[in-house]
């Protein structure tokens, strides 16, 4: 069976210099990958890679099975890939319901409806006439997760989901994100909070200086390895 | 004191046409931060092609709308696919060239084509009739229609804004067109979509243009002050703000030709000035530091 998503050889660059180098990397149906590593591994420009935003070999990319390197960033939405983006990124413009609603362009079908979204953060629905903006931290990023939701993904992909944000709050994003992955969407996390990163997923890999230093299942790799992988020494 | 009233209203409704040119610059700005300055000679085009249809048809100038709304969203649709597409997302010194060049193609095609001549378009009974609203106080019909457009075009505008995907869509895009595009929509589409729409609305005041004044090929810059004054006494970012701006220099146009007939033109200009100084942002300004 092949994957979902299969990486390999993934190379990237910001004008002269190489962000990641030969990225092999893949997610099955409905499995939960994380990605780990320090500030500066790689880890936002591999999913920016995946998602379109960083020009990228046309090959390194499958997606079920069918190459998505050439797809602009919209296509690889409506394909079937939705990003949590770093920083959240609410349009400032939107209120919190036409922040979500603008989640559902690409009118693929599915389980996410505005009421499920508002079901799964109640938080949000009490707010939703308000600018996205004027939230707390991490009801924003209930908006964020939410928005990308409401595109119906196959593959849902996390940038740095806790960053910031109170260790309770933390809390409620994961109960929230573990009814996502129950729903049978696959997910890749991307997070600097090893055990964060290690509880939800049954995968990992480590990223360090644009390759991929280490890879296994959570429990089955002595922390002592995780560490060398994580800091490189 | 009729007299003075008789002036005001003058004033708005001059500045209808004037808020007419400015909306659909204010929305090109609003949408993809770009400033067109071809902005007033695509309104002479716009009017140019509507001489074309009354002439070459016979029919009601009115009915000129009907070919050059479409034939002008077309245009602006292929204008951003085509060329301006290459400006976007380069800061706001590259648009600005390219339009000026166009600007300067538009304006000697339009002499080659059509000479130095002044024109205008016939309208027939449309162009005298009036109402007495009043004892001494009447109004022309055709600047009416003129102002009535201009608030329907901002209202349906704004409602587009608010209550519907497309104005969901120029919002975000606005806003941040990579994340835009995370969520499925291709930026490059909705811009051009936003330049249709924009030109669509130069159509509109392209035809009164054609009806209401007469005009040369040479005409575009004096239009283009004219919408560029309306959008920044209104501010930036506002569609209402736009259409009152576009009012008050058509108001202070009106004053200025009472006081001294000399002073019209240099009245709405100062106004301009002394909004800029009193609210450098406009009166209504929307738009957020970036």
């Amino acid at each position: 069976m092949t994957a979902l998503l299969d990486v390999t050889g993934l190379t990237a660059q910001y004008g002269d210099s190489q962000a990641l180098f030969g990225i092999d990397f893949s997610l099955d149906q409905g499995e939960t990958v994380s990605i780990i590593g320090s500030n500066g591994a790689g880890k936002s420009t591999f999913l920016k890679s995946l998602c379109g935003l960083l020009p990228r070999p046309v090959e390194a990319i499958r997606f079920k099975g069918a190459p998505i390197g050439g797809l602009a960033a919209h296509q690889v939405a409506k394909a079937g890939i939705a990003l949590v983006p770093e920083g959240r990124r609410l349009f400032p413009s939107l209120s919190v319901e036409d922040n979500l609603r603008i989640g559902a362009t690409t009118g693929r079908p599915g389980p996410w409806s505005l009421p499920r979204v508002y079901d799964l953060f109640p938080a949000l629905h009490a707010r939703r006439k308000q600018p996205g903006t004027a939230l707390s931290g991490g009801q924003q990023q209930m908006v964020a997760i939410g928005r990308a939701l409401m595109a119906n993904p196959e593959v849902l992909l996390c940038d740095e989901i806790s960053l910031g944000l109170a260790p309770t709050v933390i809390k409620d994003i994961y109960r929230g994100l573990e009814t996502v992955i129950g729903e049978g969407t696959s997910v890749i996390v991307v997070e600097q909070d090893i055990a964060q990163a290690l509880k939800v997923s049954s995968r990992f890999y480590c990223f360090q200086e644009g390759r991929v230093s280490l890879k296994g299942r959570p429990g089955a790799v002595p922390m002592a390895d995780i560490s060398a992988a994580y800091f490189g020494v | 004191m009729i007299d003075w009233i008789n002036t005001l209203i003058q004033g708005l409704l001059t500045g209808g046409l004037y808020a007419l040119f400015a909306v659909g610059l204010s929305l090109a700005f609003g949408v993809m931060r770009l400033v067109n300055i071809a902005h007033g000679d695509l309104i002479i085009l716009a009017a140019y092609l509507a001489l074309v249809a009354v002439e070459a048809t016979g029919m009601p100038a009115l009915a000129a709308l009907l070919v050059v709304v479409p034939a002008m969203a077309l245009f602006g649709y292929g204008l951003q696919r085509g060329l301006l597409v290459h400006t976007v997302g380069k800061g706001l010194l590259s648009p600005l060239l390219v339009t000026f060049g166009l600007s300067i193609i538009l304006q000697n095609l339009m002499l080659e084509i059509f000479s130095a001549d002044s024109r205008g378009v016939q309208a027939g009974l449309l162009e005298t009739l009036s109402l007495e609203v009043v004892d001494g106080i009447t109004v022309g019909v055709l600047p009416l229609l003129i102002l009535a457009s201009a608030v329907v075009v901002v209202g349906g505008l704004q409602l587009l804004f608010s209550h519907t995907g497309l104005g969901r869509s120029f919002k975000a895009t606005s806003d941040d067109p990579e994340t835009a595009s995370l969520m499925g929509i291709d930026p490059k589409r909705v811009y051009a979509l936003a330049m249709g729409l924009a030109m669509a609305i130069v159509a509109i005041a392209g035809v009164y243009t054609a009806i209401r004044t007469s005009f040369d090929p040479l005409n575009g810059p004096s239009r283009l002050l004219f919408a560029f004054e309306a959008v920044i006494i209104g501010g930036l970012g506002s569609l209402w703000g736009t259409l009152a701006g576009g009012l008050i220099l058509g108001l202070s146009q009106a004053i200025g030709f009472r006081l001294d007939p000399g002073w019209g033109i240099l009245a709405s200009h100062l106004t301009f000035l002394a909004v800029l100084v009193v609210r450098p942002n406009g009166l209504f300004p929307r738009t957020r530091d970036r």
